[in-house]
């Protein structure tokens, strides 16, 4: 007859049980953090080993990066200098489409084409990096040496436009909502003054929205910095402190890709400097992300 | 205002909203076109045979069989992986952790996660993995990392999905005796469980489209041979594109266009079942 336990065990089972489980899954909310603290501490190991090796004015000081010829070079700059050229390209490409986007899905569309409109844009930032560098070297680079005289084969100017494409959506997606946020009274009211709707737009909703905006301005920024197959299809592998679109360029992240594809033995200097750029990108893209969830988080505030 | 009373014009506002229509569906009408290149520099190319054949020196002969295999072996330790601890993780913050420290500590170290370059996760796995677990250059290594990788993606989605649970269910739940764990298991999985799916397989999507931290793992570009166990060595998809893409052949630039075929129809194939689990997931809720 009395199949069950006594009904006091079986409570008692069960709250250790529940004890167990709850350390489980607080093991897997922990695990996100030991993920972060590995990647501080292997970028900072390697990066540690590597200045007793090299001295640290050098890295910053020196204009020229060359640790894979015989005449060793370790200057930073150029691999910053290609990547923050590429990056700027790509934001330059990204802003005004993915802002005028957003400006037409928040206060231009209708509600179904809007719901068509956005999920399609999307696509862009799903589509796979490595088609978008195939993109940039066999499609687009031929097209922009018949526009641009002089274009090398490899440049900072196509990589960057593909890149650009590819980030349209962060800008257009998160600015939209920042634009959607901004009350309908405020509108009312500049209408109501007498406003067309081209000054609403960009007198009233536009800065209004701004610290959204800009966080995904910022956000967009931190996503071209660390893309990686793009640039090292298409922007070459040459290393160069230039702002010229038009030749070959190297950023930190091709570079790391450079050393991964060769035999570079683990322990050596070559290999180390992977990690000193690997931990430069890191800290760069750290302190963009910083800013973005800082301005998100006042446009929140604003009009919760 | 009142320095400019003069309103503009209708015209200036059709050429705005005209401006702003084209923003949006230029850059979408770019990559259809970009597709459509692809597809037809790769007609001549896509067949059977290129998806059951290995790699050659000779452009028209190269497969791509090892790229496939390479990516579902991956695919099945990043999502063997990356699931079961992307759902605990999300099950803790929604349905265990207090508002406090800890909680918010993780959380926002989830969203610095998300936000650090795939290239860094190489780093992380090529030290971590490759070296100090000593696995090599192996599946295992490039799996896990991975799963690292596409991690706080389906935390943050799984903790969407369990919150559109409702809250009573779950105290209808507590009132009738059963304890967190039963009503999470038998109440709120089961019914999160559609979003949660949909979520892992657009992590899965992303990590099929990953190449870079690979490159550092030892994904080989050259592999004509199957992988035989999770200690091989390996490729996957995107850096045999990767590879062929960057020679000089033209006829390696036909099999990537070919290889880069075979990915998206992949992609599409999963975007597709999670859209019809998203649909049936919002037709449940009415």
């Amino acid at each position: 007859m009395a199949t069950d336990p006594p009904s006091i065990l079986r409570t008692r089972s069960a709250v250790s049980g529940e004890r167990i489980v709850e350390r489980v899954l607080l093991a897997c909310g922990l695990l996100s953090i030991l993920t972060t603290a590995a990647i501080v501490a292997v970028l900072f190991f390697e990066t540690f080993e590597f200045f007793s090796e090299v001295s640290i004015f050098e890295f910053f000081g020196d204009t020229q990066w060359t640790p894979l010829f015989v005449d060793k070079h370790f200057g930073i700059w150029p691999l910053v200098s290609g990547t923050l050229l590429t990056s700027a390209i790509a934001i330059g490409v990204a802003l005004p489409f993915g802002l005028l986007a957003a400006v037409y899905l928040a206060e231009f569309a209708r509600p179904n084409v809007r719901r068509v409109l956005k999920p399609t844009l999307e696509l862009l930032a799903g589509v796979p990096t490595i088609v978008y560098g195939y993109f940039a070297l066999v499609a687009l680079t031929p097209v922009l040496q018949k526009l641009v005289p002089d274009l090398a084969g490899f440049n900072a100017l196509s990589p960057g436009i593909a890149m650009g494409i590819m980030i349209i959506p962060m800008i257009s997606s998160l600015s939209e909502d920042a634009i959607h946020a901004v009350p309908q009274s405020m509108r009312e009211g500049a209408y109501a003054l007498g406003a067309g709707r081209i000054q609403t737009i960009f007198r009233v909703v536009l800065p209004t929205a701004m610290s959204g905006i800009a966080a995904s301005v910022v956000l967009a920024i931190s996503r071209a910095v660390g893309e990686t197959m793009i640039v090292a299809i298409a922007a070459g592998q040459q290393p160069r402190l230039t702002a010229d679109p038009r030749v070959p360029v190297e950023t930190m992240t091709a570079y790391i890709v450079q050393v991964g594809l060769g035999d570079t033995p683990t322990g050596t200097i070559e290999y180390r400097t992977i990690f000193a750029v690997g931990a430069t990108l890191f800290l760069m893209t750290f302190v963009i992300n910083i800013a973005s969830q800082r301005l998100s988080r006042r446009y929140r505030e604003s009009y919760g | 205002m009142s320095n400019d009373s003069r309103p503009p014009s209708r015209f200036a506002e059709v050429l705005l909203r005209v401006l702003c229509l084209g923003a949006a569906v230029l850059p979408v009408l770019l990559l259809l076109a970009l597709i459509v290149d692809v597809a037809q520099q790769a007609s001549g190319r896509l067949s059977w045979e290129f998806v059951t054949s290995y790699p050659s020196r000779h452009a028209e002969k190269a497969g791509i069989l090892p790229g496939i295999a390479g990516s579902l072996w991956l695919i099945t330790i990043t999502a063997g992986a990356a699931l079961p601890l992307g759902v605990g993780a999300a099950l803790y913050l929604e349905e265990y952790a207090k508002r406090g420290r800890l909680a918010n500590l993780i959380e926002v170290n989830l969203a610095n996660l998300a936000g650090v370059p795939s290239i860094i996760y190489g780093l992380l796995g090529l030290e971590l993995f490759v070296r100090f677990m000593g696995m090599g250059r192996s599946l295992l290594a490039g799996g896990l990392a991975m799963a690292l990788l596409v991690l706080p993606v389906v935390i943050m989605s799984s903790r969407e999905a369990l919150r559109t649970v409702p809250t009573q269910l779950r105290e209808a739940g507590m009132a009738l005796g059963s304890t967190r764990w039963q009503v999470t298991r038998q109440i709120v999985l089961p019914m999160a469980m559609p979003g949660i799916l949909t979520g892992a397989i657009l992590a899965i999507a992303r990590a099929i489209g990953e190449a870079a931290p690979l490159i550092l793992l030892g994904a080989l570009t050259y592999v004509d041979f199957l992988p035989d166990g999770v200690n091989s060595p390996f490729t996957v998809l995107p850096i045999q594109i990767f590879n062929w893409v960057s020679r000089p052949q033209p006829g390696f630039v036909i099999a990537a266009a070919a290889g880069i075929i075979v990915l998206l129809v992949t992609l599409l194939f999963l975007s597709g079942i999670a859209i019809y689990l998203r649909n049936r997931f919002e037709q449940q809720r009415g």
